[in-house]
Parts: structure tokens; sequence; C-alpha cells
């Protein structure tokens, strides 16, 4: 009997106890009706082939580990970015559950979100008596100085039309009449949670600037000094809107950061649990209409909010998830120009450091090849930083990316010599990516958790960086933008590399010649 | 300072029920009219926990309760490791239930298993317009390409296929006669239907009782059945909970053809209605199939509980029950094997945790199951509630716990937050969605659906880590930090 008291031994050691595993070999064996072996060999090398790997990409219907969500996981993303404010899912409830144990699993933190919890009755008549009582509930039990509405494929599958509803609600008294209930339909079978984040941002900006569905007056913009800063949907948001912070109160730049969900998914442990913290003030977010300029951090998670800002007169620009030296410095350059601000020398010299940082580590990046998928902004600023790292972004692959992406991120390949003979996949899965791993092997891959199985598979050490990241700490509460961000995934990326090296030389009398203490 | 000396039960039950009023307060009228009915005491000697249970959650309040989805993909069908599962509609459910339960399984996935994979249609919006089915018979075309030592294929529908009138039945039976005969089973386990994670439990039986049971009839079995068969039903393999089982039930000298679902095969499910007994772990998720297979075949079920010593010892007795007495004696004689083992176990762990006070929210079985194991360390369960039970498990749950305990059904975010806040006992167990709310509080947390990632609790060998762990959650340091020493 392998357990005692004394070391208790749990699923990473019990398992490989000799009782346990003659009880496999015997389950398998006698009751499992295995695969032969020698078949199980066969097919497993004949997924590693290029005739596998064109079966693979010849894929019509079938998609296999994707790496993307669905838009309402967005709209929540968005809305608890807002001060007290509950985000409201009308449709089934078993998705409020989803969304809620997705980001406290990458965030730890509770994830605060309600569901208007609509089941076969409400299919066949609609959800508008859901709204009415679920308005009402939310808005009694916790208090929120707004709830954000938003659907589930259900409840746009029967068409229910939300403005036409929170418009009864009002009339029933679920909530008073001025009360504020941005909404935004977020079909799960459009888009993926990317484009949630970007209609519930617009949702939110037409619902302030635009007379809250026909219930105030539109607001007249008068032009004043600030900028608006979207982050859009990101897996760092905790580190990077501090770090965004950082930057503007270091220049004296006034802003609005439209959706500030820093301090939400960041909360003490004191003995208190705050449903609600920080976040962008109702008043912030009217007042957004009156700024000078809006800034996009995230492109393809704003294509839809940019164009309604730009229509209320202000200009927008639009990063693509900026890291490293160039990226950062064309944001800084954009701000400055914007709104006249310069660059103080605390800021260039954060670029130096980071310039230096480069310097003393680009030998052992230099040359090296990666292969990325994440979000297409979050790919488009890797791929820049690597190519700027002098390191080969061979494939970059975006589930969620489209024809809009697939040309920037070739023009952006075009752009270097390091970026010679790289491809990138834009609507393409996991699945795929593990073909393109086995037939054109890389020497580091990044992305997120579920890389793991890629590593696992092809024997690529995955760097951790994109969303969700469940099966590592912290990682959330550090900026990827900016000089330092930057910093922060060039130390990832180095972590992986010396480990690496560490590991193909630590056999002792065969190779451990090369295990240098300084490197 | 334990409950019971603290407080006569009568006082804590005016205390339930004071607490109980408060939390209603805050509900406009109607919906604290339908939320009383779920929130009561447990009075000794009645039939049931005084709460009413699988009724519609109320919209808006945070319930913490799922999808028939969820039931059927996420847990009925997602562990079977050897078959395919489509996660038939959008991309998000498929996204959100990927590999988060734990099901531990021993296969070269993406080759001959598949439990760690997310398969789905992806549902564009032209295919919610002109329906999915060509889609699906196109999948499953491709499935069978690139996934050629796959057993079977089911079909896991999500909102909308029931919305837009898609025929997988249909589609199922033309692959199916296409590919031999091969098993493909679809499951109309769409999120809207029903209460909770409960229905889509008894749609996934049902679908292994229409489209595997029914279709084996009249094989020969692939073994030579034997006296001392079972079957173990509903145990899920989280953190390998069905192997800490199963080791007990082969040591006492019962051969294990089957194992539902965690780690288990096709061709076990196939088997299992060949058993002479089917010993029943999560009674809430596969009551359903274990009655029908009484019924049609004649398999007797018995329900046990393998959590901690006193359980597990009373379960190895009831299952020996139904066997000779070379199994009766075979009991007997795991119980005194693991005797050392467990009483080191208690002696180290049970000091630490006498008389806290434990509150549990969890699923459909272990707010009554795990009771026992908690109490086996000294430790005493001051609340619990089932997000899905149903009445027959308030039934159950008599046995277990003690005249004043506070009973919540599908409680909501406010109600659990509040009734913690007051109660203050030294530890919940719940799942991730509350885990972080209580640590804010500073109350030690372990989830109890997946373990906090650690595991198994099942069996003598997972009651030590259970121990362990509960020690580790109470006990940790950081929870005498919570206050700054400057703060008052």
């Amino acid at each position: 009997m392998p357990q005692n008291a004394d070391n208790v031994l749990d699923h990473f050691n019990l398992f490989r106890q000799p009782e346990y595993k003659e009880m496999f070999e015997n389950k398998k064996k006698n009751f499992e009706n295995p695969v032969p072996d020698a078949e199980l060999e066969r097919v497993r090398e004949w997924t590693k082939t290029e005739e596998y790997r064109e079966k693979n990409f010849a894929r019509e219907a079938l998609t296999v580990n994707p790496a993307k969500a669905c838009q309402p996981l967005g709209a929540v993303f968005a809305a608890v970015g807002f001060e007290s404010t509950v985000p409201f899912v009308h449709g089934s409830q078993g998705c409020v559950a989803y969304y809620r144990s997705h980001f406290s699993r990458h965030f730890k933190e509770p994830t605060s979100c309600v569901s208007s919890s609509m089941t076969e009755d409400a299919a066949v008549f609609g959800g508008l008596n859901n709204m009415i009582d679920g308005l009402a509930n939310t808005y009694n039990m916790y208090k929120p100085k707004m709830i954000a509405v938003s659907t589930t494929c259900m409840a746009e599958v029967i068409g229910d039309d939300l403005n036409a509803f929170i418009k009864t609600s009002k009339e029933k008294g679920s909530v008073p009449q001025e009360y504020d209930v941005p909404f935004a339909h977020t079909p799960a079978f459009v888009g993926s949670h990317i484009t949630g984040y970007d209609n519930v941002m617009k949702g939110i900006v037409e619902h302030f600037w635009d007379g809250k569905a026909g219930t105030a007056p539109k607001l007249e913009r008068v032009p004043n000094e600030k900028i608006n800063f979207f982050g859009g949907f990101d897996g760092y948001t905790v580190g990077n809107l501090r770090e965004v912070k950082r930057i503007f109160n270091q220049m004296g730049v006034e802003y609005t950061i439209m959706g500030d969900n820093s301090d939400v998914w960041d909360t003490p442990t004191d003995g208190e649990f705050r449903m609600y913290d920080g976040g962008t003030t109702l008043e912030e977010a009217a007042n957004a209409i009156h700024a000078k300029a809006t800034i996009s951090m995230q492109e393809f998670c704003t294509e839809k909010t940019l164009p309604v800002i730009k229509a209320h007169g202000q200009e927008v620009v639009a990063f693509n998830h900026p890291i490293g030296v160039k990226g950062t410095d064309e944001f800084l350059m954009a701000i400055s120009r914007i709104t006249g601000k310069p660059i103080p020398p605390e800021l260039t010299k954060e670029r130096g450091r980071l310039v230096d940082a480069i310097a003393d580590s680009s030998a052992h990046i230099h040359g090296k090849k990666f292969a990325i998928y994440g979000d297409p902004d979050l790919c488009l600023g890797l791929t820049a930083f690597l190519l700027e790292l002098g390191a080969e972004p061979v494939h970059v692959l975006s589930t969620n990316g489209g024809k809009a992406w697939l040309e920037k991120i070739e023009a952006l390949l075009a752009s270097s010599p390091f970026g010679k003979g790289c491809h990138a996949y834009a609507g393409k899965d996991l699945w795929h990516m593990r073909s393109l791993l086995f037939t054109e092997p890389v020497d580091f891959l990044i992305g997120n958790t579920y890389g793991k199985y890629l590593d696992r598979d092809t024997g690529t050490p995955l760097i951790r960086i994109g969303f969700p990241i469940f099966d590592r700490h912290h990682y959330h509460r550090y900026p990827v933008w900016g000089y330092q961000g930057s910093m922060n995934v060039l130390v990832w990326i180095l972590d992986k590399i010396f480990d690496e090296i560490d590991r193909n030389t630590n056999v002792v009398a065969k190779s451990d010649y090369s295990f240098d203490i300084i490197r | 300072m334990s409950v019971a000396t603290a407080e006569t039960v009568e006082e804590l039950k005016a205390r339930n029920k004071a607490l109980i009023k408060e939390v209603l307060e805050v509900y406009p009228e109607k919906t604290a009219k339908r939320r009383a009915k779920h929130l009561g005491t447990f009075e000794d000697g009645k039939p049931d926990c005084g709460v009413k249970s699988n009724i519609k959650s109320i919209p808006g309040v945070m319930t913490i309760r799922g999808c028939a989805y969820a039931g059927s993909k996420g847990v009925v069908w997602g562990p079977i490791k050897d078959m395919i599962h489509i996660s038939h509609g959008p991309v998000g459910c498929g996204q959100y239930s990927w590999a988060s339960r734990r099901n531990y399984y021993i296969g070269t996935t993406g080759i001959d298993t598949f439990g760690t994979m997310q398969f789905t249609s992806d549902f564009q919006e032209k295919d919610i317009v002109f329906g999915g089915d060509k889609k699906l018979a196109k999948i499953i075309d491709e499935i069978q390409e690139l996934f050629p030592l796959n057993k079977g294929i089911s079909v896991q529908s999500e909102c909308p296929i029931g919305l837009i009138g898609d025929d997988i039945e249909a589609v199922s039976k033309a692959k199916s006669k296409e590919y031999e005969g091969k098993t493909i089973v679809p499951v109309r386990c769409e999120g809207f239907r029903g209460v909770s994670q409960s229905l889509g439990h008894h749609i996934a039986n049902d679908a292994i009782r229409d489209w595997v049971f029914d279709k084996q009839e009249g094989k020969p079995a692939r073994f030579e059945p034997g006296p001392y068969d079972v079957a173990i039903i509903g145990d899920y393999n989280i953190g390998g909970d069905a192997w800490s089982s199963r080791i007990l039930l082969e040591e006492m000298g019962l051969r294990v053809i089957s194992q539902w679902s965690g780690d288990g095969t096709i061709a076990e499910l196939e088997a299992t209605p060949k058993a002479k007994l089917n010993v029943l772990h999560c009674y809430r998720s596969m009551n359903y199939i274990s009655r029908h297979m009484e019924e049609k075949y004649g398999v007797p079920w018995v329900e046990y509980n393998f959590f901690g010593p006193s359980k597990i010892a009373e379960s190895l007795r009831k299952i020996a029950s139904h066997f000779d007495d070379k199994i009766k004696e075979g009991a007997e004689q795991v119980i005194a094997k693991y005797q050392l083992m467990i009483d080191a176990v208690i002696a180290k762990y049970r000091p630490r945790l006498e008389g806290k006070k434990v509150m549990l929210y969890v699923g459909g079985l272990r707010p009554r199951h795990v009771i026992g194991a908690y109490e086996d360390l000294g430790m005493e369960i001051v609340g619990t509630g089932y997000e899905f039970g149903h009445n027959d498990d308030y039934q159950r749950t008599t046995h277990y716990v003690k005249d004043g305990t506070l009973i919540y059904d599908d409680v909501t975010g406010y109600e659990f937050e509040k009734f913690v806040e007051k109660i203050q006992p030294d530890l919940v167990g719940s799942g991730i969605k509350e885990k972080y709310v209580f640590q804010k509080m500073g109350v030690p947390f372990r989830q109890m659906h997946s373990w906090d990632y650690s595991g198994p609790y099942h069996g003598y060998d997972g009651f030590a880590i259970f121990a362990r762990d509960m020690d580790m959650a109470i006990n940790a340091p950081v929870w005498k930090m919570a206050k700054a020493p400057w703060a008052a």
C-alpha cells in the first residue's frame, strides 16, 4: 500500500505506484477493447506527416481545439470595467456559469455576472418576463449603478429585442426610468469574444452619448483636451491598464480608460469581498464624448466602436497590441502628437533600458524559430516584437483572425528579413497548428494554456502568453505594454530559452560541458 | 469553538430563521416568496430537509447553476475517452468546458483517446439560418478521416440546435449506417432545457439507453462474465477518484468490468448490462440508467459512498452483502488492511481540525456525501445545499446532517455571501465561482467540484489527501495576514 500519513501521495505520484499500474494494465487489456499497439503507433506517426497535414488543412466543417471563445465572454469582460456595473446576460443560464468560471480560472478572482435564466417556456414565448423580473432582482439585490445587458445565442436565435424589452421592463418598474441599462446584441455564432467586447463598448458609448435609448437628450460634444483609451479584450488587463495609466500620468495626459477592469479583477484579501471595485464611472463614460481623440490598443477589438466615436467628431487611432520598442515608440508618439505633451525623459530612459536588455540577450534569441497563436492583435504585437529581436515567427495563427488581419500580418512579415518564409493562418485552429509544428518544426511556441497539449505532442516548448492562462499564476498582474511591459515579455521568452538550454546540457559526462553558469 | 457547544439546537434554529428572514428582505416581494421555499433548517425526524428543489432559477439573482449541456457533455459523456464528443453549435460552450473537469484518463490523446480535446461545429450565422445538419454530416466524415481510431461519436447539442429544428437523429442514423453501424449518439441537451445541469444528466442517460444499449442487444460480451462482476456507475474520475475506488473493489475480490464515465470507454458502457451489480456513487446523475438496467436487464444497483473511512467501511460491507462470504471476507480484509494508515492520518490531522465548522454548497451528490469524511476528522457541517438536487437528494441528506443545519437550495450569490458572513465558518467547500469571494473575506476555501486541482478524494488513499488538503486550507498562515497590523 503506497499511501501513508507521513508522506501523503496525491495524483502526481499515487498512480505511478505498482498496484495502480497493474490495475490500469488489467483494465485496458480486459475491458477497454484497446487499439492494438502497432496500430496506435502507426496512426500516431501518420498524424505527423505531410499527408496528414494536407488532409487536416482540407477540413471545411470541423473545428478542433480552437483558440477563440464566443461573443458574450467579451461582453462580460467589457461590462465589468464600469463602476458598480453588473453584466446581465439575457438567455440560458449555463452560459453565465461558464463565463464566470472561465474568468475566475484566469484571474483567480471572483467574477460577478447574472443571467435571465431563460428555459423552454421562454424559448417559446420569448424572454420578456425573464428580463422584467431579472432586472428588478439584480437592481434590488446587488444595488449596481448600471446593468449592462448582452445576449446568449439562445436569445438571439429566438430574436428577443433588447431595446423593447428594457423599455417595457422600465415601464413595469423593474428599474427606475432614468436608470442606465445599456445593451448590445452579442450572438455567439458571429465573430468571437473580441466581437462581444466591441459590441458592448459600442453599446455603452451609444447609450451615454446618443440619448440613452431615446430617454434623454443626445449629448452635445464640447471638445476638451482629454483622450479616451480602450484596451480591448486582454488577459493582462490588470497589469496593462495600470501601466498605461502610469505612462499617461508621467506624460501629464488627461485620459479616460473606457472599461477599466484592472481593480475589479485584482481585489485585496483583507476580510472584505468587493463585488465592485474601481472602474470607469458613468460620468466619465458620458463625458468621454468631449475627448479630443480615442485610442484603441487593439484594432480588431474595436472595429465597430471606433467608427461610432469617429462619427461624433473625434480623431480615432488604433494599434495592434503593441509590444516592443517600435510598437511602444509609435504608441507614445501618437499620444504626444494628439495631446501636445512631450514624451518625458523618464520614458525615453525606460526605452533605452529596454534596448539595453535586448542588446544583453539578443544573441540567445537571434534566429530562433517561433510559432505564435492567439487573438489577432496579440499576434501582430508579438510578431512585431519577435522580428525586432531577430527571431523568426515562422507560423502565426489566429482562429478569430480574418482577411483584414491576414493582410496586415503578411505585410508585417514582408517588412523584415526575419519574416522571410514565415506564414500566417487566419481562421485555423490548434489542430492545424499541430500539423504545422510536426511538418515545419520551430524552437518555441507562444500561446495560451491550451498550447501545453502542443508542447506535449510535438515537443515544442511553450511560452505562455495569451488568454486564458489557467495553469500558471499571476501573469495577468504584469503588463505587456509599454517599455516595461515589453521587458516582461522579453524575460518570459528568455526564461524558457535558458531553461531549454539547461535541460539540453545537464546530462553528466555527456553534455554537461555546456552546462555553463554564465550565459 | 464548536456550534454544538456554542449554542443549543434551539438557539441555532432561531438564528437560522432570523438569518433567512434577513436575506429575504433584499428581494422584491415576488422573489422573496419564491426564494423562501428554498431556504430552511433541517429538523430531526423530518423525511426531507424542508426545502423545495429542482425548480427554475429566478432571473437576475446570480444562480450558481449551469445547464443541460454542462450536465451531458461536461459530466456524463465528455469523460468517455475513446469517443469524440462534438460540441454542436457555437464555439463558446465547448471552449469553457474544455478539459476543466479533470476527468483523468489514460490514453494517447488525439490518436486513440480524445478526452482533453475540444471538437466543435463552431456555428456561424449561415448555419443558424440554413440549419446545421449538412455541416454535422461533413464533420462526422472529417472526424472519420482525421481520427480513424475513434470508437464512437456523440453530438452534444447547444441551445440553437433545438431552436432551429435540426434533425441530428437523422444525421446520426444515416452516418452510423454509412460507417458500418458505428456508434453515433445524438444528444438533445440544449442548454435552455430544464432548470440546471440535472436534466442534462437525465437526457445523457436516456441517450446511452437508446443509442448504446438498445444497439447492443443480442451481441455477446467481449469477456467471459463472472459471478463477481460489478460496474462503477457515477464516478467521473476527478483527480483519479474512480481509480482509488476501483482498487478497493478489486482488492475485496470483485471484478470491475466497467467505469462510468471517468476513464471509461464505449466497450465498458456496452458491457455494463452484463454486470451482477451496479455500484452507484453519484446517484443524482446516473440513477436513471441504473434503474433502467435493473428493470430491463435485472441488474440490481446499490448506492455507496467512498468519502472518509466511516462511510467507506459501511459501503464496502453494503456492497459485499450482495455477494457470497468470499466477498464479505474480502471486504473485512480491505477494511483491516487500511486501518493503520487511516488511524495515522486521523491521528495526524484530527487534532488540527477538531471542531472546525464547514459550510458546503456543491452539485447533486457531495453536499451530503462528503459530510462523513469531515466528521471523521472531527469537523462539523453547519450548512449545506445543492445546486441541482431533487427532493430525493434532500431525503437522503437527512441521514447525514444534524438537527439545526442550515439548508439552502439553488443558493444565490447574495444569500451565500450573507450566510457565510454571519455564520463565520472555518471552511467553505464550493466551486470556482465562489472560491475567491470567500477568500477575499478571509475564509479558507476548498473547491469541492475539482478538488482544487488535487485529489483523488475517494477511497482510503483519497481520504489521506482530503485530510491533508483540509488542513492545508484551514491552517495556512496566509489567513492571519488578512488584516494589516495598523488597521483597526
